[in-house]
């Protein structure tokens, strides 16, 4: 059953992708509780500052994502700083439409023409796609360079979270402000560094989806930050492991129902599965069970 | 915080009749401007297009706005309400009066019904988790929407409905809004509107104080579904052709926009946010002119995060344009209900 | 506080009906008033400025007048939105009185604008929309044409090219299930290849924003077609085509007018072949010097967009100038008995609104498009 193997191949390349971009987005969602409807736009942004780099500008490959990865860092810290800090104390709800008030400006601000203007531009890849065959089933190279990526990641995310005192700090952020602001911790620094790791890896992603998909265009990000949430939430909020199985369970199942249901009614057949699993599952899949203080 | 003491007299503020006659002078005004073609086709549209929007967005603000249910797939129960009602009138109703009425009666229905048959189950899931699934379900009646050629070919499929009758006018569209924000009114300030308002707080102590959860939830979550049901049935009359893509998630987002920025628990913040917004966004294009036509959603976006900014409660929160409070018992009407904030 | 935001909301709704009011006294005589409504921002704001980019080089040629009437030019954005069509088409119509429409891009908006332009006595041709509700629906909207060929004609072209030419016996389809103008292609091109005697082994669909197509695309490599049809804009087809190679699917792409664009993957379709309205290495001194214009005004190759909004404008006003006057019903009449040798062919209205023009089948080859035959209906 080839056929069966491609296509779980498949579902791992997208469920990869989608945690790639559900791993910045899951950074700030789990510590701030926003919803960064904007995160998408500034994984497009990192996307186009990725691929101007290496290719208007002639840098090599990984200067320009480091480039992108600190445009977008800037970026971020910037947009908190302008659009939410005013509202940190102000209900949930008004960060959210703030979020999707900068989330619309990206993508109309860089659809201007003396921005990145409104075409979509095909992109010319850093590397030469391979393909190889595995147990009879095709793999290119760029999807392992994508799993190898968000792997690594996970990795470091969970490492700098759980291992330094930064993550540290985050976590006691996540929990409590006034709390973690009468041990020491300066919330504010906290929350921009949030953001800037975040938005640095929202571009990280950015640019890596650009190599994978080889078009960029100012709407781009609307789609994968919609997934990103999808799979945060599905993952259990707060969970940054629970993004990604969230993000590799909804790739598996777009692909599967696609290649076995069928390809017209995919979408509502996955969205269809998540709201069983959140019914089964109310908090997400590592999400905890919340206890509920009266 | 007494409350002034109010002039005697019917149309003096707080007097009984202020608010149907601000109410009827409004329409006339309206009807005026229209016959003397002062008030051209293109502004009866969007004056009808508010209202409508502004109907829709009651039914959020029932729903997310009292009742704190973070929903957002309000744009596929607007459309289903349009899609229902649409073919009631392509096929049997031809724009007699009677069938129009029952369409729209229909469109409210089946989004109503629909909405307790997601309801019950997914209600359960709190804030962000019922955001999703919410979310979900909206993609979900959008992808049967562009599918529903093959079942139904009148619906047009992806190609989108054409054939409906336009019977939908300002005097229709203007009844029902009104007859809405009455509703809405009636409800927030009964007891239904206050275990909502209890919910929304905190759900665990409006639990513990013996209000059935469940049952406050889904009959918010209905009606309020049921209302964009109903504003949807009256957009099927009076655009001449509706497509699936202008029910998709983006709608539900400005759904919620409108009854953010208009302010939760503040239906006369979201009627007001609701027009404003419309006459916003079209009177953008005038303003912008085709020099500047590209701007048109930059200049949006930077509105939108201003407002919120300074108003973060939004322009209304929790308060209410105090013509709209009812009246309790006294008929010198000075004991008014307060708003519930 | 209240106060001065309701007494500031009640002032704005007011300025806004003063715009109104001002805007409405409008002299008859001696103006013509076209409108141009297409998708300036949004996503899919590229067709826009094309479409606009073709318009605004058929008014420049014509001068500020024709037949002697001024020409009064509105531009309106529809954001590729149903709604904001109805909204545009309406405001042309009723406040700013426009005579003529040019308009919309996707048959999405077209419909309903047609519906605004018939009811209101407007004329209006669009450029690209295929669908042919556009212009019947089922009763013929007289006062609508399309500069176009429709789906029907172009899937037949396609189906009939795959089995005559390509040898073709199997085929497989791709197509977006959200967009009309796919479905309708990928609908007739079954239809048409079936009826020759070919099998479809493959009929995948995926969504408006899809990237990834990997599942659909090892479904369709398994079946080994010897075509594969892909009726979508070139954006789309671009990111379909490079990974159905990646899938080691070795068959031509086939498509439709979509794929016409310089922002086309030129290096991953090589080979695939698609129908159009035109080529720009036609010979016709009218093409040549259609290219060149353009060329030199916007730095890049026509597409059919432009093209199509180009000829579609040079319709209007030689309609205009025969009718002689601003007479609506009278333009209308003169474009449907209209004859007239534009870039992409010789164009006469049939009963539908729609004109008979022959297609180009083009081939993606080394970086550019080469011309391969011409099909007539």
């Amino acid at each position: 059953m080839t056929g069966l193997l491609e296509q779980v191949f498949n579902g791992l390349q997208l469920g990869f992708v989608y945690a790639l971009i559900a791993l910045g987005y899951t950074m700030v969602y789990g510590i701030i509780r926003l919803i960064n409807f904007a995160h998408g736009d500034i994984f497009m942004v990192g996307a186009f500052v990725g691929v101007l780099g290496y290719t208007a500008w002639g840098l090599p490959f990984p200067v320009a994502v480091a480039v992108s990865m600190i445009v977008c860092a800037v970026a971020g810290v910037t947009i908190e700083r302008l659009a939410y800090r005013p509202l940190r104390y102000a209900p949930r709800i008004a960060a959210l439409i703030s979020a999707i008030g900068v989330s619309i400006f990206l993508e109309y601000f860089c659809s201007l023409k003396f921005v990145f203007g409104p075409n979509y531009r095909v992109v010319t890849r850093p590397f030469e796609v391979t393909t190889f065959t595995v147990g009879g089933a095709n793999v290119t190279n760029i999807q392992v360079v994508v799993a190898v990526v968000v792997l690594a990641l996970l990795a470091g995310l969970q490492y700098m979270l759980y291992r330094t005192r930064i993550g540290k700090a985050m976590r006691a952020v996540s929990q409590d402000h006034d709390a973690a602001r009468l041990m020491g911790i300066n919330v504010d620094s906290v929350i921009s560094a949030t953001f800037g790791i975040g938005s640095a890896l929202a571009a990280a992603g950015g640019v890596l989806y650009a190599v994978a998909y080889p078009q960029i265009w100012p709407f781009l990000g609307i789609m994968p930050g919609l997934k990103a949430f999808t799979a945060a939430v599905l993952g259990g909020i707060g969970s940054v492991p629970g993004a990604v199985l969230g993000a590799i369970i909804m790739g598996q199942v777009d692909v599967l129902s696609a290649a076995y249901i069928s390809s017209q009614f995919r979408d509502a057949i996955g969205f269809s599965i998540l709201i069983i699993v959140l019914l089964v599952r109310p908090t997400g899949l590592l999400g905890s069970r919340q206890r509920e203080k009266v | 915080m007494a409350d002034k003491p109010r002039g005697k007299g019917f149309f003096a503020p707080g007097g009984r009749l202020l608010l149907p006659a601000v109410l009827v002078a409004f329409y006339v005004l309206a009807r005026v401007l229209v016959a003397a073609g002062l008030l051209n086709g293109y502004w009866q549209l969007i004056l009808d297009q508010s209202l409508i929007v502004a109907t829709a967005s009651l039914g959020l603000s029932l729903i997310y706005g009292f009742c704190g249910q973070f929903s957002l797939g309000h744009a596929a129960f607007y459309g289903l309400g349009a899609y229902t009602a649409g073919l009631i009138s392509k096929l049997w109703g031809h724009g007699d009066p009677l069938w129009f009425v029952g369409s729209l009666l229909a469109g409210a229905v089946v989004a109503g019904l629909v909405a307790v048959v997601i309801g019950l189950p997914i209600l359960r899931l709190r804030s962000d988790y019922l955001g999703i699934a919410t979310l979900g379900f909206g993609i979900i009646v959008k992808v049967l929407m562009d599918n529903s050629g093959k079942l139904i070919p009148e619906t047009g499929g992806a190609t989108g409905m054409t054939g409906v009758p336009m019977v939908a006018n300002l005097t229709w569209v203007f009844i029902v809004a009104v007859a809405a924000i009455f509703l809405v009114r009636n409800l927030v300030f009964s007891r239904f509107g206050r275990s909502w308002v209890a919910i929304r707080e905190d759900e665990v102590a409006a639990d513990a104080m013996g209000i059935n959860t469940t049952r406050a939830k889904t009959l918010a979550f209905v009606l309020g579904c049921a209302l964009a049901g109903l504003a949807g049935a009256l957009y099927a009359h009076r655009y001449p052709f509706i497509h699936p893509s202008s029910f998709d998630f983006l709608k539900s987002i400005d759904f919620l926009i409108i009854v953010v920025l208009g302010g939760l628990g503040s239906f006369s913040g979201t009627v007001a946010t609701a027009v404003a917004w419309v006459f916003l966004l079209e009177g953008l294009r005038a303003v912008l002119g085709v020099a500047f036509v590209d701007y048109r959603g930059v200049v949006y976006a930077l509105i939108l995060v201003a407002v919120i900014i300074l108003r973060p409660r939004g322009l209304l929160g929790g308060k209410e344009w105090s013509a709209l409070l009812p009246r309790l018992g006294r008929r010198d009407g000075r004991e008014e209900a307060k708003p519930h904030g | 506080m209240k106060r001065i935001a309701v007494l500031a909301l009640v002032l704005l709704l007011a300025a806004t009906m003063v715009f109104s009011v001002v805007g409405c006294k409008k002299e008859d005589k001696n103006v013509i008033r076209i409108g141009l409504i297409a998708p300036m921002t949004g996503d899919a704001s590229t067709f826009g400025t094309s479409t606009k980019n073709g318009f605004t080089m058929a008014i420049e040629e014509a001068g500020t007048t024709v037949a002697g009437l001024t020409i009064q030019l509105f531009f309106a954005d529809d954001r590729n939105d149903a709604t904001e069509a109805v909204n545009v088409a309406t405001k042309l119509a009723t406040q700013d009185k426009v005579h003529a429409i040019i308009g919309s891009v996707s048959s999405k908006c077209s419909i309903p604008v047609s519906e605004v332009a018939e009811a209101n006595k407007v004329v209006q041709i669009t450029p690209t929309s295929t669908n042919p509700k556009v212009t019947l629906d089922p009763e013929r909207k007289t006062f609508v044409f399309r500069a176009c060929f429709i789906d029907p004609f172009q899937g037949t072209v396609g189906a009939k090219f795959a089995l005559d030419n390509l040898k073709a016996k199997k085929a497989a389809v791709m197509f977006d299930q959200g967009n009309d103008y796919t479905i309708g292609l990928a609908n007739f091109f079954k239809e048409a290849f079936v009826a020759g005697g070919g099998v479809i082994v493959g009929w995948e669909a995926y969504g408006k924003d899809d990237v990834d197509f990997s599942a659909q695309l090892t479904k369709i490599a398994a079946a080994k077609p010897d075509v594969l049809y892909l009726p979508d804009y070139y954006n789309k087809v671009s990111l379909i085509g490079q990974q159905a190679r990646q899938k080691g699917i070795k068959a031509p792409f086939l498509g439709g007018d979509g794929w016409d664009s310089s922002e086309l993957d030129f290096a991953t379709m090589d080979g695939g072949y698609f129908t159009n309205h035109y080529s720009a290495g036609d010979t016709r001194p009218i093409v040549v010097d259609w290219v060149a214009k353009y060329t030199a005004k916007y730095d890049a190759t026509p597409d059919s967009l432009a093209t199509l909004a180009y000829d579609a404008t040079k319709l209007l006003l030689k309609a205009i100038e025969t009718a002689g006057s601003n007479d609506t019903t009278a333009i209308r009449d003169a474009l449907q008995g209209i004859s007239l040798d534009v870039v992409s062919g010789r164009v006469s209205f049939d009963a539908d609104g729609n004109p008979t023009k022959a297609a180009v089948i083009l081939q993606i080859k080394d970086g550019k498009q080469v011309y391969v035959a011409t099909v007539s209906p």
